[in-house]
């Protein structure tokens, strides 16, 4: 195995993050970040789906013909994102229902997609598990960072509990509402990636052109 | 002359080896601003011109002046006849604060028939809201052009100044500082700084209060910065019942075209914006194809939409010269559109992105409800759109020129 159990835990989650280093994911990043527990539970159910799906496309990856792999791949992905789906309908109603098609839509996120083609199709089911795991604590680390900014300057509270007292509860803070628009996810997960590229530069890919100085005098 | 040997004494501790080598883009700005650039082109093959990138960033602060100076009155004018209206003057109650203060101190009456008096009320509204800008944009220009070993340029006064004269009166000093921060880095500073930007980084810096704090940049209580009074500025009003209700208020098309209504305050005199224009157009720093698109654009599309009428939107009727007095449109369309970076660059695409954000801003104020002011949006649009344009009229020249030597 070319990477140990630990590195395939921890390198997802800021080395090689599938959100900042990949940008794989950022449609539910921006769609269900506004606040921190739909957020959570988005982040549980993707790490859910993406180490499941990826241990049984690991289990089965000597027997999928290549020419209908995707197909095979999104019957497994799919029956898990039911199996979420229903779960949360069971158990977590309200959440849910704010989720709505976001967890339907786990099925096409890239990360889930990404990670059964490049990883599970060659490797073992447990390196495969772990690489799930990593990947999606890595997609849940941005959307908890997010999360925590759209939800704490938004509306001034962490997992609905009031932080900052607004304004309009005869508090002092003034909420910022751009930050309950989606647009906003885009600002801080750019902000994000170049925050990642300064403290890490071998993130910065070459350029494809160089521009032309002229010469000093 | 002092100064300038004072400039040359310090600068070897500045530059290359000497002891604050990282704050030469501070030294090299302030030195800049007060002389000229000593960097000049010096490689062949250029052409020489006179008009270098600080005299078009001074021309077009100098374009601003009318709009500024009546700004300032026009602001003083609307809290001084709202004091009067509410029944206030120094010393009976409500009006109070530290501008009262200084207004009393030095005797100047709240009396909205003098010019001083408005314009010193004015002032003092205007001058916090800048130096907040100016200080605050300024530490990030600052900190960037440290970091990325660039200059401080002039064009940061101008967007400091447009920033100020799009903002309501009654806007929060923080938010003001909130915005000119991202208006700066986003809009300016990420993309590689003056010249780079593709996006007008002051309106970037509306463009995040207005859907930041809406209640603070948009609404009927924040035009006129007095404490409990409210009134809807001359658009808002015609979105909700059409351009005859403003006769109604008492404000004709010739109280418009001169600004004594409601606004922000650069954007209130169409007369103040148009002798910044002729100034832009006589020294050649706006490009006349920009405000004839524009101008077509806009006139085009309301023409349009009052043929088409609606029994239930009332802005469709809105004539042309409504649309140019009220709101931002005037304001926009003279120091935004026109602002060279974040146009199209060539002179085709000029008619073509002018015309894009008069039938926008006609579309955004006519259509869709929530948003009377259209300037900010669909200038902000039409930038996103300049490099396709440029894009299409560069191909299109291509084949034309190919289809001559088949």
């Amino acid at each position: 195995m070319a990477q140990t159990k630990r590195e395939l835990l921890v390198d997802p989650l800021f080395d090689n993050n599938p959100i900042t280093l990949q940008v794989l994911g950022v449609c539910s990043a921006l769609a269900v970040t506004s606040s921190l527990k739909v957020a959570f539970v988005m982040s549980l159910a993707v790490i859910f789906v993406t180490s499941f799906s990826s241990m049984f496309i690991s289990i089965l990856r000597n027997q999928i013909p290549s020419s209908i792999r995707i197909i095979v791949q999104m019957v497994i992905i799919a029956s898990l994102v039911i199996l979420v789906d229903q779960i949360l309908k069971a158990y977590a109603f309200e959440i849910s229902k704010t989720l709505s098609v976001f967890v339907g839509l786990i099925i096409t996120n890239c990360i889930v997609m990404g990670r059964a083609e490049a990883f599970a199709m060659s490797n073992p089911p447990v390196a495969s598990f772990l690489d799930g795991i990593g990947n999606g604590l890595g997609y849940g680390v941005i959307l908890m960072i997010v999360g925590v900014i759209r939800e704490l300057f938004g509306s001034g509270s962490l997992f609905g509990i009031t932080i900052l007292e607004t304004v309009n509860n005869g508090g002092w803070y003034v909420p910022n509402g751009m930050l309950l628009l989606p647009p906003s996810a885009f600002f801080i997960i750019g902000l994000l990636i170049w925050g990642f590229r300064t403290l890490k530069p071998e993130h910065v890919e070459a350029r494809d052109f160089k521009i032309q100085t002229v010469e000093e005098h | 002359m002092g100064l300038r040997s004072f400039f040359d004494r310090i600068e070897p501790n500045f530059t290359k080896g000497g002891k604050f080598e990282k704050l030469f883009p501070v030294y090299e700005m302030v030195e800049s601003f007060l002389y000229t650039p000593k960097a000049v082109t010096s490689v062949a093959p250029h052409a020489r011109s006179y008009v270098d990138m600080k005299r078009i960033m001074t021309y077009v602060v100098i374009a601003t002046i009318p709009s500024i100076l009546w700004g300032m009155i026009n602001t003083g004018f609307q809290a001084n006849s709202a004091l009067a209206m509410m029944g206030d003057a120094i010393g009976t109650g409500a009006a109070t604060g530290w501008r009262i203060a200084i207004l009393d101190l030095f005797g100047i009456s709240l009396d909205p028939a003098s010019y001083f008096g408005n314009f010193a009320h004015g002032f003092l509204y205007f001058l916090p809201i800048y130096l907040t800008t100016l200080v605050v944009g300024g530490i990030w220009e600052v900190i960037f052009a440290t970091v990325r070993g660039h200059e401080v340029n002039e064009g940061f006064l101008v967007t400091s100044m447009l920033y100020t004269l799009i903002l309501p009166a009654s806007a929060p000093l923080w938010q003001v500082a909130l915005g000119i921060s991202f208006g700066v880095v986003i809009g300016k500073e990420v993309f590689g700084g003056t010249g780079k930007n593709f996006l007008n980084p002051a309106l970037v810096g509306r463009a995040f209060l207005y859907f930041a704090y809406p209640a603070s940049m948009s609404g009927d209580a924040v035009w006129t910065p007095v404490d409990g009074f409210s009134g809807a500025t001359a658009l808002g009003v015609s979105a909700a019942e059409g351009v005859q209700a403003l006769a109604g208020r008492g404000i004709t098309w010739m109280d418009a075209f001169l600004g004594t209504i409601q606004g922000s305050f650069g954007e209130t005199s169409t007369l103040a914006i148009a002798l910044g224009l002729v100034f832009l157009l006589v020294t050649k720093i706006a490009n006349w194809r920009l405000i004839v698109g524009c101008m077509a654009g806009m006139m085009a599309f309301s023409g349009l939409l009052n043929l088409i009428g609606s029994d239930t939107n009332p802005m469709f009727a809105m004539p042309w010269y409504w649309h140019l007095v009220l709101g931002g449109y005037a304001f926009g369309l003279v120091f935004m559109v026109t602002e060279p970076v974040s146009a199209s660059h060539t002179n085709t695409g000029r008619y073509i992105y002018g015309a894009l954000i008069g039938v926008m801003v006609v579309l955004i104020r006519v259509v869709n409800p929530a948003f009377p002011e259209g300037m900010m949006l669909a200038i902000l649009f039409g930038n996103v759109f300049a490099p396709l344009i440029d894009h299409f009229v560069v191909q299109a020249n291509i084949k034309r020129r190919a289809r001559r030597h088949v």
